[in-house]
């Protein structure tokens, strides 16, 4: 039952090559999983899912049924990434991190990259995550962006190309780690033979990145989370409770003498390292949006005045914008002197003529997405649009070019996954995580987000999308 | 601790304690129930009595039947503190708190939870069908709400350090006892005897008896007294120093943990949550039986539930609010 010959021609799949033979990396696995047949499978895999939801690892989609609580469906077959396809990755994130922080530094900073004329400076301003607020801003140790989700996606032919970067509140992280517990659970034959890297420690290393972010000895550290109805509320709770620190919503804390407070029951305390789960404009009041429910008067001056520690630093939203995106493989060229390890997709401006006309022209063919859109909102996919949403988002993009880029539709890459009883091929992507503290740490895995529809390339969960364990061996 | 957490780990062991108690309050009315014959009435609203929530019950069911009581009580979406709203406010703050609290502590509340969801899925459903008898087995329900309530306190005693987070959780936990106990006691204020001249018959013994085990106190009270008497139940529930459910312990127990909270040791002043339940605690040591009697129970018991809400109140004011 296991090996049906499902591959297409053009679409790269992680476990079998196009001659339908197994890669290498995945050898053992899918001898494993044949020999335990397709019962047992099901079996193992209804089993991890009560034990997600018995953890409680929930998310909530509000919608029209009103709301609901679910476990983001999970695939036990794993998505491997073989060591030497790792190494390379993993230099190419860090590349990308130093060379996009050092822009950050840059563009608050002297604009140099805006004076050599390698970025028009109206791309940047324009941009709604460029914050006026931050000119001039030094963050602790001149980094900015300690958290990176980067989503990776492969082409047809298997090279690896980065899709978009997310750098203000990346979220995914603890799903790579409950996974990995629920799928060592699951499947501890498998971890007893390969070697795969490990991720447990992962909130040890984001605790000593925050702790890098001070120079104070033993300092107090908070998760800020915008509540409990945030749709990522599980995580933010996960990692503060990995870490042993503090979680926090903008009612706990108060700005005094600008520093940092949080409400105790023995009083205020000094707050001394925020790890913030909350938009850089819902942040404070008196500098941002008035209209924020969720925020703390004053904690941004206390930013910038040194008395308290944000990770990541507000501003960053301007180097994941889409259209900025564009610009990376300069930006590593310019500060760096490298050529970028990891491509980008090749993408077209509709800000720009030439690129807005072929856009308009070849909607039915491209992925079109706004450029601050998120979570598979604002976007559209155009093989599997109709002409009259076609017709629409054009006026959607002539009202606004600055606001959307376009991209050739990926053929995302294919895992084999369980879909009831029968393993079927569906495209999947990956989002490793990255922080930049003292180094710079991968962490040997990520998210392997997978479209649970047939044929669809939408992953992202709050469109149905499910998850897999990432290994990377060796 | 943040204020906000501490709150929320209060609420969490109120709402749990809460529904363990309305377990017992409905087990011990159902089996009251079945021992009665049939010329004597079956009573079930001064169950709805001892929870307080007369009012609403009244708004929302047009007699107080069996099924209707017991469906106000267990999944009553519209009773804030029906079973299914405890364990759902229970979970709620635990999700908010889940950082202060162990993986093994959340997941026996959030099974519990997911669990009741089950048993109310399956309740409505059928419920339509059965018309007028009762479709599911209400004791194997109540026993598990019980037993899943004491595994989230032995959880949450085996694996919580007792610091702060624990000591809010006794806060909460033994003030909602106490308060559920005067309710108990005063249960048989509510239930009627069909005449006077049955104060001491084997009906009224047998309500008593029903009380003592709402409370889970028979087996202990047996071993200390030798006959089931009014005087001698009342007495054990509220002067008793080492029965669990008892008043004077509860209040013991919360004098602990607001001394441990409030850190006495480093010489802190004392608050006002602390001096109430202190005063409480030295009046009830100077009380017995006799003297309550005398007064008259019912009295008696509203005043009790008048100084926990005093208490109650001064702990929201000391350490949630600021």
């Amino acid at each position: 039952m296991f090996i049906a010959d499902y591959s297409e021609k053009n679409i790269y799949d992680e476990m079998f090559s196009n001659e339908g033979y197994p890669r290498k990396s995945y050898d053992f696995v899918k001898t494993k999983m044949e020999s335990l047949g397709g019962i047992e499978l099901v079996k193992r895999s209804s089993s991890a899912e009560r034990a997600l939801m018995s953890l409680g690892i929930t998310f909530t989609l509000y919608g029209d049924g009103g709301e609901q609580e679910r476990i983001m469906p999970f695939d036990v077959i794993p998505r491997i990434v073989p060591s030497e396809e790792w190494i390379s990755l993993e230099k190419g994130l860090k590349q990308r991190i130093q060379a996009l922080n050092l822009f950050l530094t840059d563009i608050y900073g002297e604009g140099k990259i805006l004076k050599d004329k390698i970025i028009p400076r109206d791309m940047i301003e324009s941009s709604s995550g460029y914050l006026k607020q931050c000119i001039g801003l030094k963050p602790p140790k001149d980094i900015w962006i300690h958290i990176t989700g980067t989503d990776l996606v492969r082409d047809g032919a298997g090279a690896f190309h980065v899709l978009e970067d997310n750098l203000r509140c990346p979220s995914g992280v603890s799903y790579v780690l409950e996974n990995r517990e629920v799928m060592k659970r699951t499947f501890p034959e498998l971890f007893e033979k390969l070697n795969i890297r490990q991720v447990y420690d992962y909130p040890y290393h984001l605790r000593s990145m925050l702790e890098n972010l001070t120079d104070v000895s033993d300092p107090v550290i908070a998760v800020w989370t915008p509540g409990v109805y945030n749709s990522a509320y599980y995580e933010h709770s996960f990692l503060a409770q990995k870490m042993g620190v503090y979680l926090v919503e903008g009612s706990d804390l108060i700005v005094e003498n600008h520093k940092v407070y949080m409400k105790t029951t023995k009083g205020l305390r000094k707050v001394d390292v925020i790890y913030r789960r909350i938009d850089d404009t819902f942040m404070d009041q008196s500098s941002f949006r008035p209209d924020s429910l969720l925020g703390v008067k004053g904690i941004f001056e206390a930013f910038k005045r040194g008395n308290v520690a944000l990770a990541n630093a507000p501003g960053t939203g301007v180097a994941d914008d889409k259209v900025i995106y564009s610009y990376v493989p300069k930006i590593i060229k310019y500060y760096l002197g490298e050529d970028p390890i990891i491509p980008n997709v090749p993408t077209y401006l509709c800000s720009e003529g030439p690129d807005l006309q072929f856009v308009l022209e070849n909607i039915h063919n491209l992925v079109v997405k706004a450029a601050n859109g998120a979570g598979g909102y604002g976007m559209i996919i155009g093989p599997k649009s109709t002409k009259q949403e076609q017709e629409d988002f054009k006026e959607l993009i002539k009202a606004d070019p600055r606001n959307y880029i376009a991209q050739p539709v990926l053929n995302l890459s294919t895992v084999p996954t369980l879909i009831a009883d029968k393993i079927e091929s569906r495209h999947v992507d990956l989002r490793p995580f990255i922080l930049y503290g003292k180094d710079i740490y991968v962490m040997p895995g990520g998210l392997t987000r997978v479209a649970l529809r047939k044929g669809s390339l939408v992953v992202n969960s709050s469109q149905g999308g499910g998850s897999k364990d990432t290994w990377v061996l060796g | 601790m943040l204020s906000r957490v501490a709150e929320s780990v209060f609420w969490m062991n109120r709402y749990i304690e809460r529904a363990e108690n309305y377990s017992r309050f409905i087990d011990v009315n159902h089996q009251l129930s079945l021992d009665l014959n049939e010329e004597v009435p079956n009573q079930w609203l001064p169950l709805v009595h001892t929870t307080g929530d007369v009012e609403l019950f009244e708004k929302r069911y047009s007699e107080p039947s069996p099924l209707n009581v017991i469906r106000f009580m267990t999944f009553d979406e519209e009773n804030p503190n029906s079973i299914f709203q405890c364990l759902s406010r229970a979970r709620e703050n635990a999700r908010t708190i889940r950082e202060n609290i162990s993986t093994s502590m959340w997941e026996v509340l959030n099974e519990f939870y997911l669990l009741i969801k089950d048993y109310r899925k399956v309740y409505m459903e059928t419920s339509e069908l059965h018309g007028d008898t009762l479709s599911m087995d209400l004791s194997e329900f109540l026993s598990t709400v019980r037993k899943s309530c004491q595994s989230f306190y032995g959880c949450s005693d085996a694996t919580i350090s007792h610091d702060e987070v624990w000591n809010f959780s006794l806060l909460g936990r033994f003030l909602e006892r106490a308060d559920k106990t005067t309710r108990i006691l005063d249960m048989k204020y509510f239930i009627l005897l069909p005449s006077v001249h049955d104060v001491g018959s084997t009906l009224d013994l047998l309500q008593w008896l029903s009380l003592l085990k709402s409370a889970s106190a028979h087996e202990m009270y047996n071993q200390k007294y030798k006959r089931v008497d009014p005087t001698d139940i009342a007495e054990f529930l509220i002067l008793n120093e080492t029965f669990p459910r008892s008043i004077f312990f509860c209040l013991q127990e919360m004098q602990e943990a607001l001394e441990k909270i409030s850190g006495i040791k480093e010489g802190l002043p004392r608050n006002l949550a602390q001096d109430a339940t202190t005063v409480y605690l030295n009046r009830l040591r100077s009380e017995n039986i006799k003297s309550i009697f005398d007064k008259g129970l019912h009295e008696y018991l509203d005043d009790i539930q008048i100084e926990l809400n005093h208490i109650g109140a001064k702990i929201v004011e000391r350490f949630f609010t600021n």
